[in-house]
């Protein structure tokens, strides 16, 4: 239905005045994916989308469809579909004629037009709104024009800057699985801007991981997720997210390894030991909530604790534990009985434990 | 118990008399004043339908006699003043002048003040809210140099242009600034979805920007027209010819040199004058009602 196409960018900047909005943006978008710029507010997500929009010129650095230039191209040129926050209907006109604009400004005959807008809006069920106006529409509505003008254009690359985040939590989980079917039917280039890391990991192919504009990490999903590249992207992805601890790694007496958090002291396998004290020796240890065992006796590879507070969620429970002045949050499963003040350990599952570098905060293993 | 009861009750009546003299209060200020207006409006126009002068309501005799500037050159002792329809053809070319000529400008400079970056914007806008204040007065014998310059003093139509251009200069700041305000209601939002579904900034502008600014439009040509139509002084002081006069200049005249004032032909002028102010406004509150609400979520 759409022609497909890649979306590179090229050492991209933005600045400004003294602001740094985005610093040195490698992204390459291939044909067809559906990338989510993901990272918290102020991190250079909507900046990066609108330079790829044409609407911003980027500072320094290229950005390319297939391989040629756009960068100096106007919006209207670039043959993008974009939805905003905000949606940005026009309130004057009608919901047919909202839909209508790009394909009149392209100059399509009208029957062409009446028809192309027919199927997007059918598609979209919002068949029956036509006639009405943006003011007159509910947000999950004018959410759907708003998307339903980016697509009757046909757009090579389609933006998405947080489209969801105006919406009930409940509309919102049911328009998430049906862009993504969307798009997976269309089969157009995406790029989705959001800071809900839940919304980025269900729908998109790969994500790119933003901190005060600069690219943290850029993978799919569950590479973000067992194979964080940093401190950031490992305490961003995740929820409840990932508990952390700074320590040193020491070597005992008989030549094993154990991490020296202060409040503990965790005993590590002899090949991770060695692993890390070769790269670092100031580490922070991060393990996820999901990944803990609670056990009512000390076992090996454990940390002692507290239980502190115990939220339960139906499905699973979310428990507090207490280790000298820190406080961990472990996921389990209901059923085990707890009482806040009870000794409890917390069995780490070793493949799953991460380790960072203190300084640089980059992952070790 | 009883007691408790009996001081509820109490403070129930007493919030309700308290929203009763509220009440009151606002219809007293509000509406009262609307009385001595309307009763003026109204004397202005029993006057203009009788024979004799009246003091109240009722008029004396009614006659058409006072309308007859309608039909014949007015005379006021022994000078004959010209007909009334050039006169309001002239005030009415003054006033759509200067209301086309402050739209036109007013809108592309509100827009340049509200979305662009220019050196010196801060101050500008700061130099147009102080112009405001600026008595014309005081520029009466500078602008007749100017006006002279430019070749507009004393050749007819001429003439009247040049008032047109001082008229719509002295009111494009103030415009200006009020159709910068409406600008600034519309989220850049807007502009960047007109981008990128295909306008051109220049189309971006004509179909989407500029029918969200009507109603400030609507207002802005509203307060011009009536800045030209009741223009006095720059026509009083710059245009010599009669033929050329404009309606103010031409009532001014049926006041004040003689002892006796026909009042009752003043009062149909006075009517006169305002029936095309009423056209114009009402033609134009289909614009000034037209606000969008919606289409942005904020």
């Amino acid at each position: 239905m759409v022609a497909v196409v890649k979306v590179t960018l090229d050492n991209v900047s933005k600045f400004f005045g003294k602001v740094r909005a985005v610093t040195d943006l490698n992204l390459e978008v291939g044909d067809g994916e559906f990338v989510a710029l993901l990272g918290p507010s102020g991190c250079g997500k909507t900046t990066t989308l609108l330079m790829i929009a044409g609407i911003y010129r980027p500072s320094r650095g290229r950005i390319l469809f297939d391989n040629e230039d756009v960068t100096g191209l106007p919006p209207k040129d670039r043959n993008v579909g974009m939805v905003f926050q905000s949606y940005a209907l026009y309130p004057h006109m009608s919901v047919y004629d909202n839909i209508a604009f790009p394909l009149k400004l392209k100059k399509v005959p009208k029957q062409e037009i009446d028809r192309k807008v027919r199927e997007v809006a059918k598609l979209l069920r919002i068949d029956n709104l036509l006639a009405r106006r943006p003011g007159q529409l509910s947000g999950g509505q004018q959410q759907r024009v708003a998307l339903g003008r980016a697509l009757a254009k046909e757009p090579d690359v389609l933006l998405l800057d947080e489209p969801l985040s105006n919406l009930d939590a409940k509309l919102r989980i049911l328009m998430r699985a049906e862009l993504k079917r969307l798009q997976k039917e269309l089969r157009v280039t995406t790029v989705y801007v959001t800071h809900d890391q839940v919304e980025a990991m269900s729908m998109a192919d790969k994500i790119a991981v933003m901190n005060a504009g600069k690219l943290q990490q850029y993978a799919d999903p569950q590479g973000l997720y067992s194979k964080p590249a940093n401190l950031f992207v490992a305490g961003f992805i995740g929820s409840p997210p990932m508990n952390f601890v700074e320590g040193s790694i020491r070597e005992d007496l008989s030549g094993g390894y154990y991490f020296d958090a202060g409040a503990f002291k965790f005993k590590l396998p002899k090949e991770l030991g060695e692993l890390i004290s070769s790269k670092s020796i100031d580490v922070v240890m991060g393990f996820r909530p999901e990944h803990v065992r609670l056990s009512l006796n000390r076992e090996e590879y454990s940390i002692e604790g507290q239980v502190y507070v115990v939220e339960p969620l139906g499905r699973d429970i979310v428990v507090n534990v207490k280790v000298g002045d820190m406080l961990f949050k472990v996921v389990t499963k209901p059923g085990v009985e707890l009482r806040p003040g009870q000794r409890i350990w917390l069995v780490l599952d070793v493949d799953k434990i991460h380790f960072f570098d203190k300084f640089n905060e980059r992952a070790i293993v | 118990m009883a007691r408790a009861k009996g001081s509820l009750r109490r403070r129930f009546l007493r919030a309700k008399l308290a929203a009763v003299i509220k009440y009151l209060v606002v219809v007293v200020v509000a509406v009262v004043p609307l009385f001595p207006i309307w009763s003026m409006i109204a004397w202005l126009l029993i006057q203009s339908f009788s024979g004799r002068v009246i003091l109240g309501l009722i008029p004396s005799s009614l006659t058409i006699n006072n309308w007859r500037f309608l039909w014949s050159p007015i005379k006021m002792g022994l000078k004959e003043y010209p007909n009334i329809w050039p006169i309001t053809f002239n005030t009415l070319l003054l006033a759509l002048g200067v209301s086309g000529l402050v739209v036109l400008v007013s809108t592309m400079s509100g827009y340049a003040l509200s979305r662009m970056e220019f050196r010196g914007r801060t101050a500008l806008m700061e130099f147009i809210i102080a112009l405001h204040a600026f008595p014309s007065v005081i520029l009466l014998i500078a602008l007749f140099v100017i006006l002279n310059k430019l070749g507009l003093y004393g050749k007819g139509y001429m003439t009247l242009l040049g008032i047109v251009l001082i008229k719509a200069g002295l009111e494009i700041p103030m415009a200006s600034w009020i159709i910068k305000g409406f600008f600034d209601s519309i989220p850049w939002d807007l502009e960047w979805a007109a981008l990128v579904d295909g306008c051109s900034r220049w189309r971006a502008w004509r179909s989407v920007i500029v029918p969200l600014v009507l109603p400030g439009i609507g207002a802005i040509s509203i307060f011009s027209f009536l800045a030209g139509w009741s223009e006095f002084l720059l026509v009083f002081t710059y245009v010599k010819d009669e033929a050329y006069y404009t309606l103010p200049v031409l009532i001014y005249h049926m006041i004040g040199e003689f002892k006796f004032i026909d009042w009752g032909m003043l009062a149909a002028l006075g009517l006169f004058f305002t029936i095309p102010t009423l056209i114009f406004f009402s033609t134009s509150q289909k614009l000034l009602l037209r606000i969008y609400v919606g289409g942005v979520k904020r």
